[in-house]
């Protein structure tokens, strides 16, 4: 059983090289895609079918920075335990508050601007966690830290989908 | 058959002759079909040269069927019985229809999909749409002169499972082989791209005569990988025709239509929208079955007016799928107008102002789509060199499950790329609690009310726990088609169940059965001899599949033991062909699919192996 990295014939860091990465997704979905088996046999379909997923899952993974740690962390036997420890610093939590009550008056105000706005800082909020998330991860070894980092990055995350949410919302 | 096969260096031969593969467009005002003729994708016309074939179904009391042009000139003389627009109702019920008011059908509540009550019976809307690709398929066969292979069958982008189920059933009642259901936006995309040989993100634009899509794709050396679509499946060129059907009804004060008038209203509707695409202004003229002289002037502004809010509902779905994507407006290198609705000057307005640069019409809208599912086909089919094209498709709605107090829960987002799977555990919340029932959902809003129910189905036989001790876990596949299929699995026992996709919505296999008996006239013999007959196709496929496999990677992957046996059940199909048995060649077929199960997994990851040159086979047991 390979790991993702390993399929993706990437060293296992959280800093990868993502052209390489997406020509390689291009590569392997090029010989594994069901496409590629349309008249085979089935067994070669249902072959196909199985790897042309877990390419997919693979590439969804290693692409997305926080997914990308997680996985890394959990190679390292380290659960990130997103469901369970919900526990955040004070100022991580306050400036949380902040973001529910920007999106709540924007939505009662109909002010689709602010909310990009406000979708774009937590771009920004993210790039910084990520940057950090590099760091301590490749550098440092600290995955207690990273997991903390990841937990940050999945709260940043809910907001932002609430956020998304909420346009979408205004739009129709 | 050839005595020699000439292969390029390099290419292995391949194992069967040239297969007929046709694209077919099945659309809501229009369909067409298309294939690859000397490399060069053509649309195939009929005898009196018309490449669309309206999508309009005529039934008759003497049990015929018209389709097409023939059934078109019906429209109004006999309007209950001919059937426009059957893509609308697809994999649809009766209370999903929210303008059945509009329609002059006499529309039947049945479990599943809404019915149509015709002189010639109660159709479906499957059975309806299999008369429009029987008319496609016979028009192919007659132009190339021999039975197809397969076809890709496009769909909306934005169709949910139900619809992309009932287009296959309605394929495999007309007796087409589906290599692939194929995203109309993206069959676009393919037809443009390899034209134009673009490189870079575009945005297809594709409004139909009933439907809306939008898609983003990434394209970069005959790779098509679309980024996010969106859409909405109930918006299209009808929807405009329709704006001026009831601007006429306003302005002339008509009393209240019966079907015949309101059919003829609404295709002097849909000249007048055309007549705007090249004037300023148009009349429209006619007279009513009443007497009533109609004779109206409608200018472009007015049309602009009454059809503004149509057009600003198709803006919505780009911003939803450019965020999805994460792409600017900027970075958008062209944005490529599909479907005859996107000729509307104000879409073309609205399009080239949101993106802020005038949008690529170079392709006739009407056709691109079936070009591009002729191309796909044609890959599909093995016809042509397999590096050049590459399509990574997504879907275009969460699929999720109902949890505690009617909420959805997603387990694979919209978006996802195909083929995807994702597994979720869930536990019992009684004591003792022997099944879980499942209920299978699409859509992005929270409330399972809201969103679209595909399925439900039970998982039995869970031993008595305590509550929270049992752990079920459930598994959401996504072919390459789209289309789901849900299994779950009790860790503990090992319990099973699974289900594909269809119940709610969809049609059984028994159902299709029973259909494509009642279309054939000798009924058993004719069953019988087609049961057999795909028998044996099917057993030549598997051999010629095989045997080409043999020859590429035979000598390398497998001993001469391994070999032996695979070859030992090849010969043991033959004869068992000879003897002519259904189910000996059935079983046979089986036994040799099985037995190649080792050797396909081998060349698989010898596969992987070429894409990362340099690696072990050995590395790589996944």
């Amino acid at each position: 059983m390979v790991n993702h990295f390993e399929l993706f014939n990437l060293p296992a860091r959280y800093d990868i090289d993502r052209t390489a990465l997406d020509q390689t997704y291009r590569k392997l979905q090029g010989e594994v895609h069901p496409d590629r088996y349309a008249t085979a046999t089935s067994a070669e379909r249902l072959r196909s079918a199985q790897m042309a997923t877990l390419v997919n899952e693979a590439y969804q993974t290693l692409k997305s920075p926080v997914d990308r740690a997680r996985y890394l962390l959990h190679l390292h036997g380290i659960d990130t335990q997103e469901e369970t420890n919900t526990a955040m610093p004070a100022d991580f939590l306050m400036q949380q508050l902040e973001w529910r009550e920007a999106i709540e008056d924007a939505h009662a105000a109909a002010d689709i601007a602010a909310l990009e706005n406000l979708l774009t800082d937590l771009k920004h909020e993210a790039a910084n966690l990520e940057t950090q998330l590099g760091t301590t991860i490749d550098e440092q070894h600290n995955h207690a830290r990273a997991a903390d980092l990841v937990r940050k990055l999945r709260f940043l995350d809910k907001v932002r989908d609430e956020t998304k949410l909420a346009i979408e919302a205004l739009e129709t | 058959m050839a005595l020699l096969q000439i292969s390029e260096p390099g290419k292995s031969a391949s194992p069967h002759r040239h297969r007929l593969a046709a694209g077919i467009d099945l659309g809501t005002t229009n369909s067409l079909v298309a294939t690859v003729r000397s490399g060069m994708a053509v649309v195939l016309s009929d005898e009196e040269g018309h490449a669309l074939l309206p999508s309009v179904v005529h039934y008759l009391n003497n049990g015929k069927v018209e389709v097409g042009h023939a059934a078109q000139v019906q429209q109004s003389h006999d309007p209950h019985n001919t059937i426009v627009s059957a893509k609308r109702f697809m994999g649809r019920g009766l209370h999903d229809i929210d303008d059945i008011g509009h329609y002059p059908y006499r529309f039947v509540d049945a479990p599943g999909m809404v019915q149509l009550n015709t002189v010639n019976g109660v159709k479906s809307p499957v059975e309806v749409s299999a008369e429009i690709l029987k008319a496609l398929k016979a028009r192919a066969e007659k132009s190339l002169g021999d039975e197809l292979a397969g076809a890709v069958i496009t769909v909306p982008a934005y169709f949910d499972d139900a619809q992309r189920q009932a287009t296959k059933d309605a394929a495999r009642l007309a007796g087409l082989n589906v290599f692939r259901l194929l995203n109309e936006p993206t069959a676009a995309a393919i037809a443009y791209g390899l034209d134009n040989a673009s490189e870079g993100v575009f945005v297809v634009y594709d409004l139909g005569g009933g439907t809306f899509d939008v898609s983003i794709l990434r394209l970069s050396r005959g790779v098509f990988e679309v980024l996010a679509t969106n859409g909405d499946s109930a918006l299209g060129g009808d929807d405009f025709d329709r704006r001026i059907f009831c601007w006429m009804l306003e302005k002339f004060q008509i009393p209240p239509l019966g079907p015949e008038d309101t059919r003829l209203l609404l295709t002097k509707a849909r000249e007048a929208k055309e007549q705007l695409t090249y004037h300023q202004q148009t009349r429209i003229t006619g007279v009513l079955s009443t007497g009533d002289v109609i004779d109206l002037t409608l200018d472009n502004d007015t049309f602009g007016k009454l059809t503004q809010h149509l057009v600003g509902k198709t803006l919505a779905p780009i911003r939803k799928a450019l965020r999805d994507a994460d792409i600017a407006t900027t970075d958008v290198q062209g944005v490529v107008m599909v479907g005859g609705a996107t000729r509307i000057p104000q879409i073309q307005r609205a399009v080239a102002e949101f993106f802020r640069q005038e949008p690529l019409n170079n392709l006739d809208p009407d056709k691109v789509v079936a070009l591009g599912a002729a191309i796909q086909a044609n890959v599909l089919a093995g016809n042509k060199d397999e590096n050049e094209l590459l399509l990574l498709d997504v879907i275009p709605l969460s699929l999720g499950l109902e949890t505690m107090g009617g909420l959805a829960e997603k387990i694979i987002p919209r978006n996802s790329t195909i083929p995807v799977a994702r597994a979720q555990e869930f536990t019992t919340f009684k004591d003792g609690q022997t099944a879980m029932s499942i209920h299978v959902v699409q859509g992005e809003r929270e409330l399972v009310s809201d969103c679209r129910s595909l399925a439900r189905f039970e998982l039995r036989g869970i031993p008595p726990m305590a509550a929270g001790a049992a752990r079920v876990r459930v598994t959401f596949q996504v072919d390459a088609d789209g289309l789901l299929s849900v299994s779950a699995r009790e860790q503990i026992s090992g319990v099973e169940a699974h289900i594909t996709v269809k119940p709610s919505y969809g049609l059984t296999d028994d159902e299709i059965a029973t259909m494509l008996q009642s279309s054939f006239s000798h009924a058993s013999t004719d069953k019988e001899a087609r049961a057999l007959r795909e028998a044996q196709v099917e057993a030549d496929q598997l051999l010629a599949a095989i045997r080409a496999a043999l020859e590429q990677d035979g000598d390398v992957l497998l001993d001469a033991a391994e070999r032996a046996e695979l070859e030992r059940h090849m010969d043991a199909l033959k004869s068992a062909m000879k003897e002519a048995g259904r189910d000996a060649i059935a079983y046979a077929t089986s036994a040799l699919n099985r037995a190649s199960e080792t050797f396909a997994a081998r060349r698989m990851d010898a596969s992987i192996n070429r894409a990362l040159t340099g690696r072990k086979i050995d590395d790589l047991k996944v």
